[in-house]
């Protein structure tokens, strides 16, 4: 008899896989991408290169060597994506070993020792980029201007970001230091200092909006992110400054656009359900801004997503919306 | 039509190539009837049917095989004439073990008292019961894919009340055609068919749902259903499982059965399209439900069509019809890609009243892909059409933990495979849950009867 191959429905797919979801959000990468090269120069180039190549190379050798794993994953393309987040950031002048020490711990202590990806409970992009804002602080916050080509890599002329300007406006209530932010298009465009790759909001949203057209990601984590900022930015706002102005500055300068668009929305680490991501985002964006305004950083992005990609698991509890149950 | 505002249901979905342009509008061919038939007692949800012929018998077309084995059960009308040689042990094509009548075929001698002219018969004078016990005698069960015994829906249970009729013209599964193309062919019968269950069922409404994939399906039924009070047709979105019964109740008039719940909790009952045109001809030309319109189908099928075959006839005349099992063919699938089960082999699997369709997929789509770890995406949360979360059911199940299963609602799953299909880790998720429904659904049954 002629035996035909069986296994059990569905016989069909929809041809999506990892290795798409992830060149896809690399895709939306690189207008940030781009905004980034054009400004920094060669230390956005540097920087994103060792980034990506120390993730990956990190990933193989302990795969291969270490865990002796059969299967290696460096092709699913999530080792660059880390890599590439990583380098986003880091400020582009920054010393080339640091960025090595932030990979490995990326890589090796954030997702590798979970049993690689699919289990890490932490951003491991985040992770790395925590750990070396620890260990390194000098490094890590001091930005280089946006000068493009002319700034070198590592003797980059430097200087303070919006965000600590804000931060200082709200705390002395002199709102003359507004006159150090750049003007608000710019800040939407993304010709200040900062991260390498979360300048230009711009671009990123730009990114973003692609990523959600492409069902990569929902709109409930970036939008929850951004509602709740542009609230508590509202109320929050100091005396002296119009609430439009502050908001706008609190949404386009910093890591927002980056962490609400690409960082929080990191599949393995946010929850399941519409209602968990919801959450998810609200969580994030509140925790952020009570760092921006009460904590020892001018930023508290990362650590926001961090602690929040800790709740995971209790908001996985979240039940997504049964079919035929009353809408409590 | 193009600017209509088109209506779906509410949780999840997928959208699958349809893969329809291979048999579509492929006229319904008759197959040749065979030199033997092999008819399996189990064509239907429920108890098997009861045999009440015996070895050596002479059987006419139509006259009754098996009678209805239970409450939930259908009884089994011959498709051929000729001798009853055997009855005894079979196995179909997926190694389940059963019972079956086999008769050699001799001429195509039909019972006295079915009508086989082509004439119309639209006037139906018979009350409620008459209609549903011609119905049951006919052995009518759904041809959209679950065989639940179409008598048992009608008679809803004390204190149900039906509202309106759904009628399935959906056909969802990508590939099949056979619905599509019954509603271009025997429009005129399937609106008598949903005339007489409106009667049964004594309601003064029905829908026909027809995803908008078919437009000329739903402008001829449109055009139909225009003379008639009450039948309307409703243009639907195209997404899979519309044709699910739950899904399906959802799009048609927005209320949603509770878990667990059968239709009728809600006011509904719904009916496939080619059910329905087996209801015109068993009430109005009194022919049992001796064969169906199935869709042979594939990329590389030479003759993809719909052919009308009588029940018993061995798929592999069906198959020879079509021009022969493809070059490299590495799955035989009985029915639609998304929940059709492939088979092993074809020889000595005849055409049933569960077989909708045969889909020949060549080796490169035939093999599933290694699967990679659950990268946490929820895409699998936002396909379920039944609001479950399949990632969490999958783990349960592997860790056999089935209280936990039961509370997240594992019984709910409709088996539709949304979230194999869309889970970029090919994953394979109903790989788990479905033994995890099976071993809940025992358990559920032993509470049950402990508590009695």
């Amino acid at each position: 008899m002629n035996s035909f191959i069986t296994s059990p429905a569905p016989h069909a797919h929809s041809g999506d896989s990892i290795r798409r979801n992830m060149l896809l959000v690399i895709l939306a990468l690189l207008p940030a991408y781009i905004v980034s090269v054009l400004e920094f120069g060669w230390g956005a180039l540097i920087t994103a290169v060792i980034s990506v190549l120390a993730c990956v190379g990190t990933e193989y050798i302990i795969s291969r060597y270490l865990l002796k794993e059969q299967k290696q994953t460096i092709g699913d393309l999530s080792a660059v994506l880390t890599g590439l987040l990583l380098a986003f950031n880091l400020p582009s002048n920054i010393d080339w070993w640091i960025v090595l020490i932030g990979a490995v711990v990326a890589i090796g202590v954030g997702k590798m020792s979970f049993g690689g990806l699919g289990q890490n409970p932490f951003n491991p992009a985040l992770v790395g980029r925590v750990f070396l804002l620890i260990s390194f602080p000098v490094q890590m916050t001091t930005w280089p201007l946006a000068k493009g080509f002319e700034t070198s890599y590592l003797d980059a002329e430097t200087g303070a970001t919006p965000l600590y300007f804000l931060k200082q406006i709200g705390k002395t209530g002199d709102s003359s230091l507004l006159n150090h932010l750049p003007n608000l298009w710019d800040s939407f465009l993304g010709v200040m200092g900062g991260s390498l790759g979360e300048v230009s909001a711009c671009a990123l949203i730009l990114g973003g909006l692609f990523l959600i057209c492409t069902r990569v990601i929902t709109w409930h984590i970036p939008v929850s992110i951004i509602a709740t900022v542009a609230l508590f930015a509202w109320i929050a706002t100091p005396a002296g400054i119009e609430p439009c102005t502050f908001i706008g500055y609190e949404l386009l300068t910093g890591g927002l656009m980056l962490g609400a668009f690409f960082m929080a929305t990191d599949y393995v680490t946010s929850p399941m359900s519409a209602w968990g991501k919801i959450i998810f985002g609200i969580g994030i964006g509140f925790i952020m801004m009570v760092i921006r305004t009460w904590g020892a950083y001018p930023e508290g992005m990362s650590f926001a997503i961090l602690i929040m990609n800790a709740c995971v698991p209790l908001l996985n509890k979240i039940r997504p919306q049964r079919f035929g149950e009353k809408k409590k | 039509m193009v600017n209509e505002f088109m209506t779906t249901f509410k949780i999840g979905g997928v959208h699958p190539h349809d893969n329809k342009q291979f048999s579509a509008h492929q006229p319904i061919k008759e197959c040749p009837l065979p030199k033997q038939a092999i008819i399996p007692l189990v064509q239907h949800i429920g108890a098997p049917a009861q045999a009440v012929v015996k070895e050596g018998d002479q059987v006419k077309v139509g006259e009754l095989l098996a009678k209805a084995g239970g409450f939930v059960s259908a009884n089994i009308c011959s498709p051929v004439s000729g001798k009853v040689t055997k009855i005894g042990d079979w196995t179909d094509a997926w190694g389940a073990p059963g019972q079956a009548i086999f008769i050699d075929v001799e001429g195509d001698v039909w019972a006295p008292e079915i009508d086989r002219t082509p004439e119309l018969i639209r006037q139906c004078t018979l009350e409620p019961k008459a209609i549903i016990d011609k119905i049951a005698a006919a052995g009518i069960v759904g041809l959209g894919g679950a065989c639940f015994p179409t008598h048992v829906k009608l008679l809803p249970p004390p204190g149900k009340k039906a509202e309106v009729l759904i009628v399935n013209g959906v056909e969802c599964e990508p590939y099949l055609t056979c619905d599509h193309q019954l509603m271009l062919e025997h429009g005129e019968e399937i609106i008598i068919g949903i005339q007489i269950l409106m009667k049964a069922l004594g309601v003064n409404r029905a829908i026909i749902g027809i995803e908008n994939n078919k437009k000329d399906a739903i402008d001829h039924m449109r055009s139909l259903a225009e003379k008639h009070l009450g039948i309307e047709v409703l243009p639907l979105q195209l997404k899979y499982p519309q044709g699910g019964e739950k899904q399906l109740i959802d799009a048609c008039i927005g209320r949603q059965v509770p878990s667990g719940a059968l239709p009728i909790e809600v006011g509904a009952v719904v009916d496939n399209v080619a059910t329905i045109f087996a209801v015109y001809e068993a009430v109005q030309k009194n022919k049992p439900l001796i064969s169906r319109v199935m869709t042979v189908t594939g990329k590389h099928v030479a003759k993809p069509g719909n052919y009308s075959v009588r029940f018993g006839t061995p798929i592999d005349e069906v198959i020879a019809l079509a021009g022969g099992v493809p070059a490299h063919t590495g799955k035989v699938i009985g029915g639609g890609p998304m929940m059709g089960r492939a088979m092993d082999h074809t020889e000595g699997m005849p055409a049933n009243k569960r077989l909708s369709g045969l889909l020949f997929l060549d080796e490169a789509e035939s093999i599933r892909p290694e699967e990679d770890n659950c990268i946490r995406c929820g895409k699998c949360v936002q396909a379920c059409p039944m609001g479950l979360e399949p990632y969490l059911l999958q783990r349960l199940a592997q860790l056999e933990m089935w209280d936990e299963c039961e509370k997240h609602d594992v019984m709910d799953c409709i088996d539709c495979g949304c979230c194999v299909f869309t889970c970029p880790a090919h994953r394979r998720l109903l790989d788990g849950i479905r033994p995890a429904k099976a071993k809940v659904g025992a358990i559920l049954r032993e509470r049950a009867a402990a508590n009695k």
